[in-house]
């Protein structure tokens, strides 16, 4: 309940502010000027969030893959930790809106820069994270599954991989915002379509209530993934509260 | 317990894992959950299968635990000062609780304990060991009829079993 006042109590001061300052529509636009432009430009804000949505969702799943691969990798195997972590390290260092221009010239500027963008954003916090999860098993719990001569694969099964799951959700909250974050990045600076492309369309066109509509469908959408992995997390791990 | 397995699930556990029980389980799952259902209602946790380890306490957990080692019907129970970490009260109750799933499930059973009447009451025959290195410089057969009872650790008998043990205990 009191998020959504605060929301609400936030749009009435910013509508108040706007109409005692006089501020010009084209430095900061009202929310019920906002609230016009999203009418009028409905399919055009609707087609490009579609576009912005699969392309993170897109990239999201692929470092899903990725990063659980080389979070095991990373995780069960010394030589691959001391091999491929610095690189990781490194590589997650570079600015990824750097990168983009690059994806540009490689892949042309429409969805596949947004989804690698999304992916090399994603990938990072949920190996991390499940390597930590391998790292932290209780040896206890492991022990048990040794005395009744279980295999390391039963006991990856029935122990590490249960374990591991709270550290793969928590990354996926994180990772799902970046993935947003780098789709919309990439849109901005390479792209034909999505909400990070209509953005730059808007304010070059001047048509900032646009811009800000498509800011606010951003903010939205954002806040609707994130509530979306913390509800699964409830289900899925639902002893590590 | 692992933490995301219910009771009845934790003390299926090795139902799972060991020989031949591992091969059966599909077809005798039901006997198997009879088979733990059995146990735990032994050490009076029936009600409380469904329950999480986080639910229950560290008692309720050891009990629950005692019946997870014992399920796969094993040749040797191996306890290494298993109730160590409970308060006076609850470790009684657990002797009779062990004694009660022992008797159920016959294996050889062997004790570590510092508690020198929990060694009485438990066992059949009571080893002594020396200070570093360690060897075995007594031992003395209890007994004392089964099933034993938490007034019988007042009677004479028990007393002279405690002393002996304790006259041979060196300390350094």
């Amino acid at each position: 309940m009191l998020p959504f006042i605060a929301t609400v109590l936030l749009f009435v001061v910013w509508e108040l502010v706007v109409l005692i300052f006089k501020i010009p529509a084209f430095n900061l636009p009202a929310p019920s000027n906002i609230l016009r432009a999203m009418i009028e430009f409905a399919p055009q804000l609707a087609a490009n969030s579609l576009r912005t949505l699969w392309t993170t969702l897109a990239g999201f799943f692929l470092a899903i893959v990725v990063g659980v691969v080389l979070g095991f990798m990373i995780g069960y195997s010394r030589v691959a930790y001391l091999t491929l972590y610095p690189l990781l390290v490194a590589f997650n260092t570079i600015p990824k809106a750097a990168i983009v221009p690059l994806l540009a010239i490689w892949f042309v500027a429409n969805a596949i820069p947004a989804v690698v963008t999304a992916f090399l954003l994603a990938f990072f916090p949920i190996a991390v994270n499940v390597a930590l999860g391998l790292d932290t098993v209780e040896p206890e719990m492991k022990d048990v599954l040794a005395s009744l001569g279980a295999s390391k694969v039963e006991t990856f099964q029935k122990v590490g991989w249960p374990h591991t799951l709270p550290y793969i959700f928590a990354s996926l909250k994180i990772a799902a915002s970046f993935a947003f974050i780098g789709a919309v990045i990439s849109e901005s600076v390479a792209s034909n379509a999505g909400l990070g492309y209509l953005i730059v369309q808007a304010t070059s066109d001047f048509n900032v209530p646009l811009a800000f509509a498509a800011l606010l469908i951003l903010g939205l959408l954002g806040v609707v993934l994130y509530g979306f992995f913390i509800f699964i997390e409830k289900k899925v791990i639902y002893w590590a509260r | 317990m692992l933490p995301w397995r219910n009771t009845l699930n934790n003390v299926m556990l090795p139902l799972e894992i060991v020989p031949p029980y591992k091969h059966e389980f599909g077809q005798k799952k039901d006997q198997f959950i009879r088979m733990a259902q059995d146990l735990l209602s032994t050490v009076r946790l029936q009600d409380f299968q469904k329950q999480y380890p986080w639910q229950l306490s560290g008692g309720m957990r050891q009990r629950a635990s005692l019946c997870r080692s014992l399920i796969h019907q094993p040749e040797i129970l191996l306890l290494d000062e298993p109730f160590g970490a409970l308060d006076a009260f609850t470790r009684e109750e657990m002797w009779s609780m062990l004694q009660a799933l022992w008797m159920r499930v016959k294996c050889v059973a062997i004790l570590i304990t510092h508690d020198l009447r929990e060694a009485v009451f438990l066992s059949d025959r009571v080893f002594v060991m020396s200070p570093r290195p360690s060897t075995i410089i007594y031992e003395v057969k209890i007994d004392l009829p089964r099933p034993r009872t938490l007034e019988q650790e007042v009677s004479d008998e028990f007393n002279h079993y405690f002393s002996t043990i304790r006259s041979h205990i060196h300390h350094n």
